[in-house]
């Protein structure tokens, strides 16, 4: 019996070998046969569906219309045949003799596309060539797999999209100003009216600075630092007059601040696309799929023994948990009403005291903010140190919050019983919130302070006594946080992570067993570059350099990161796959831009910009230089920048809108029924196919009889194509002489 | 044709280019971690074909629990023995490098989980599959309960026509709504 035969019968046992089987064309496009392709095996040129046939001319059908469709559809190339690479030089040479029989026309058409082709690959290998930090993901990669692959490529990701917002700021808005006394350009500025809320009294030091003072400035933004491109209110400067053209230096800086934004949403939203090309047509979580997990869980790119042996362990541990999950399914879904009820208030409880614990925290964020603002604005200089804690003490409060919530929601979650899975990301979407939100609560605190007159309303629109350029002390703020964020990042990987791993290593006392080894814990590493990111993408209206502050910060985070990884950690029990990596590390990363936007447009549009410094000192507030600009365009301009931003105009878009979502969702729900009747359909065949070769073998079994051709020929006529070609091709006797009348009754 | 004594012609060069999807930096850094395996008497043989043993020392194979299947499947001799020359080499690569099709991928990812080569998965090649994926030792393999309903949960995801074994097609099917398939199948020097 040859062991090739695929075809069950009821699993009991196999069907013998009947050559008859081995002709179906399903069958033939499974087996390989490596020296088939000596008659030089044309193959079906189609570019979905199944990579068919290695299998020789043994059956041939019909050789003219598969010569045709070749010819009719696009070739596929010579080295996505999946064959040796014998077969495909003589799959090459085939061709070119063909193409050398076509007109003169379609051959200088192929070799045109050939060429374009070999052009596009030589670009995008050039391309991949310049990508930063090669080959130390590569040994990442060789080490860890790809999931923690994914950190450091997005990292990555994160120092280009800084750069090239940098870029942006750099080119429209502080270039122009440092070219000034370069070119015959001269620039206008609305001086000092001598109104109360122009004044800027001067924050630079003066008479003998000491050494230590510098230090201050640099790590809060003070001082000499105020006074220099790095912030909102060193741009004086309103309009440039160029020899050919005028520079609307406030119209650039607001739209410069849009478009990085719009930017970073559409290459965020790119990104995760390509990654997440899957249409729901089931409604399968596929990254948790078994299949996804068996067929793609293992990273043939480790080399490292160790790491080879970690993942194993780490897939069986995953692979048990998951079908563990399973019977927890069933066992919630077998809970009492009592159990339920009980659960329910339990919950209610935890989260309560979940939303409490979040709103201490904020408000010691708020109180800390205060203090330090009062404390800075006070200028008692006490000592050295005790100066940096109050400026810091905003971010070291937040940052103490954002170190202890995380364990205490990890505690809590496990008395609120919920599924492993479900309590991993729950514990995530808490963290996620109580991050992101902080940098809102900080942010709020400092504009309740700049909004806050002894008399209301304020003259200005903000408190000009005490901040007379606000937008810069928001943006000292936010370089603070960024540099204190940067200097925890560093100091926890050299204070503590570096003496655990002595600890581990060299002593085997009991406290080396309770700390165990460190492990690298992909979704809060992300937190903290998340949360870096959204300080980037708020502080960059208020400090123009900062995006350069944070690639560079993000660089030296890279080697940070990686040297930790290398020594001192192991990956987690639990493995982090790369796909679903991706779509995690971009969701937060989105929802922390649609945090960022929002204290922008606060600021843009509802505060009232400083009178005193900054590009925006002729208006009310940044906002409104667009509306002057707008009206300052010719008449049809401005009617059809009017008419796009009408009511009539959004509504009209909105329904439009929302039609073609039901269109979608309507289309995608009929894809689901025809898949679904599709497949039924593709059981029933299969069905129908092994009853049919049941049917066929007892009648062999019961009159086997060498075949005269011509009864096989008439039987052949009713049944389907394939059969005929048996008939034509096939010498050894499978076919019935006589139907026997009986067997088809047989089961 | 085949690869002369130590230099690659650059005809050849330019031909593998066109036949795999390895660029010639990969080319040229394939054949020199090929002749590396290589003693000093077969380095003057063309065409020289490397038995399975001495492959399996190269790191990007030596931790993999399919080492064994990748030698067999890309191998061209006739006896079966999982030795490769330097063309197989070159396919091995080019199977397992970053542009090649997801077609290609899933053609060879479905030759190699094919221990038996009968042209279909069934539960054994299953079973060989977790085992190797989860270790070899005993206290490293799942129980058989635990066998037994993964592979329920493989068929049931991925067997469509409900025959018992996951065919070229439902594998290909399968893998095309794996989001982790193409950046793990992937192997660089």
């Amino acid at each position: 019996m040859e062991v090739d035969s695929v075809f069950y019968t009821d699993r009991s046992g196999r069907v013998t070998s009947n050559p008859l089987l081995d002709q179906l064309p399903s069958y033939q496009s499974l087996l390989y046969r490596r020296k088939s392709s000596s008659s030089g095996s044309k193959r079906r040129g189609s570019s979905r569906g199944r990579i068919g046939s290695s299998g020789s001319g043994k059956w041939a059908v019909n050789t003219a219309t598969r010569h045709e469709d070749n010819q009719r559809t696009e070739q596929r190339a010579v080295r996505e045949l999946p064959k040796c690479m014998e077969d495909k030089r003589r799959e090459k040479e085939q061709r070119l003799v063909e193409a050398r029989k076509l007109s003169s026309w379609s051959q200088w058409r192929q070799s045109t596309r050939r060429y374009l082709k070999r052009l596009r690959q030589d670009t995008q290998e050039w391309m991949s060539s310049l990508k930063l930090w090669r080959g130390d993901i590569h040994a990442i990669e060789g080490t860890f797999g790809t999931g923690i692959l994914s950190y450091f490529s997005f990292l990555r990701f994160l120092v280009l999209l800084n750069f090239i917002i940098f870029l942006l700021m750099f080119s429209f808005v502080i270039l122009p100003i440092i070219i000034i006394p370069h070119t015959s350009a001269n620039k206008t500025y609305k001086q000092d009216d001598g109104s109360v809320c122009s004044q800027y009294p001067s924050s630079s030091r003066r008479g003998l600075v000491i050494f230590h003072e510098h230090i201050t400035d640099l790590l809060s933004g003070g001082g000499f630092l105020e006074q220099t491109y790095l912030f909102y209110g060193f741009y004086k400067v309103d309009e440039i007059n160029f020899p050919n053209f005028k520079y609307n230096v406030p119209l650039a800086y607001l739209l410069v601040t849009v478009a990085y934004l719009i930017l970073s949403l559409i290459w965020i939203v790119k990104r995760s696309a390509t990654g997440f090309k899957q249409n729901l047509v089931q409604d399968v979580d596929r990254f948790q799929s078994f299949c996804n997990k068996i067929f793609s869980g293992w990273d043939f790119c480790i080399t490292n023994e160790n790491a080879a042996r970690l993942k194993r362990s780490s897939l069986l541990y995953e692979l048990r948990t998951d079908l563990e999950e399973e019977r927890i399914k069933q066992k919630i879904a077998d809970r009492t009403q009592k159990e339920k009820c009980r659960i329910y208030v339990i919950r209610l409880i935890l989260n309560l005291f979940v939303i409490g614990v979040l709103a201490a925290c904020f408000y010691s964020i708020y109180v800390a903010t205060i203090f330090s603002q009062k404390a800075q604005l006070d200028n008692k200089k006490e000592n050295f140190i005790v100066d940096l804690i109050y400026e810091y003490l905003p971010s070291i409060v937040i940052t103490l919050a954002n170190f202890i919530t995380p364990l205490l929601f990890s505690v809590i979650i496990n008395f609120e019983d919920y599924s492993p899975a479900f309590e991993i990301r729950f514990t995530l979407m808490r963290c996620v919130f109580m991050r992101l939100t902080s940098i809102g609560v900080l942010l709020f605190s400092l504009w309740s302070q700049i909004t806050k007159c002894k008399e209301e309303p304020c003259i200005c629109g903000y408190n000009h006594l005490l901040y007379s350029c606000w937008e810069t002390r928001v943006g000292q703020e936010m370089y603070k946080l960024a540099i204190f964020d940067f200097i925890i990042i560093f100091a926890v990987t050299v204070f503590v992570e570096f003496p655990r791993k002595l600890i581990v290593q060299h002593c085997d006392c009991g406290l080396a067993k309770w700390v165990g080894q460190q492990e690298f814990a992909i979704p809060q590493n992300v937190l903290e570059i998340v949360y870096g990111q959204t300080i980037c993408w708020i502080g960059t209206f208020f400090c123009p350099m900062l995006p350069a502050v944070c690639t560079i910060k993000y660089f030296f985070i890279f080697y940070i990161k990686k040297v930790s990884l290398m020594n001192n950690c192991r990956p987690a029990t639990r493995p982090f796959r790369a796909s679903s990596s991706n779509f995690f590390f971009l969701g937060v990363l989105l929802i922390g831009l649609v945090l960022a936007c929002l204290p922008v447009i606060v600021s843009v549009a509802q505060i009232n910009c400083s009178k005193a410094c900054g590009p925006f000192v002729r208006y009310n507030t940044s906002w409104e230089v667009l509306p002057n600009t707008i009206s300052e365009l010719p008449d049809e301009a401005q009617k059809l920048v009017y008419a796009i931003s009408s009511e009539a105009f959004a509504v009209c878009l909105f329904v439009f809108t929302c039609l073609a979502m039901f269109y979608v969702i309507a289309l995608a729900g009929a894809y689901k029924r025809v898949i679904h009747q599709l497949r039924d359909q593709l059981i029933l065949e299969g069905r129908d196919k092994r009853f049919l070769i049941q049917k066929l073998c007892q009648s062999q079994r019961s009159s086997p009889v060498k075949a005269p051709t011509s009864i096989a020929q008439s039987r052949s006529g009713r049944s389907p194509s394939y059969h005929t070609s048996f008939a034509n091709n096939f010498n050894e006797g499978v076919f019935l002489a006589q139907p026997p009348p009986d067997s088809s009754t047989h089961v | 044709m085949g690869t002369t004594a130590s230099q690659l012609g650059k005809e050849l060069l330019s031909e593998y280019q066109e036949l795999t999807f390895l660029t010639k930096q990969e080319i040229l850094l394939a054949h020199k971690r090929f002749t590396e395996l290589l003693t000093r008497e077969e380095k003057d043989i063309p065409n020289v074909r490397v038995p399975m043993e001495r492959i399996l020392t190269l790191p990007e194979l030596k931790s993999n629990p399919f080492r064994k299947r990748i030698c067999y499947v890309f191998s061209t001799s006739e006896h079966k023995d999982g030795s490769l020359t330097f063309e197989d080499f070159l396919d091995l690569l080019s199977a397992f490098s970053d542009s090649a099709t997801m077609e290609i991928k899933s053609h060879y990812a479905f030759r190699i989980f094919d221990f038996d080569d009968d042209g279909t998965l069934d539960s054994d090649d299953l079973q060989k599959l977790v085992n190797c994926l989860t270790g070899e030792t005993d206290d490293t393999q799942l129980t058989f309960e635990e066998m037994k309903q993964l592979i329920s949960n493989i068929l049931e995801e991925s067997d469509i026509d409900k025959d018992g074994t996951v065919n070229l097609s439902e594998f290909q099917h399968v893998i095309s709504r794996s989001p982790d398939f193409v950046s793990s199948f992937k192997i660089v020097l």
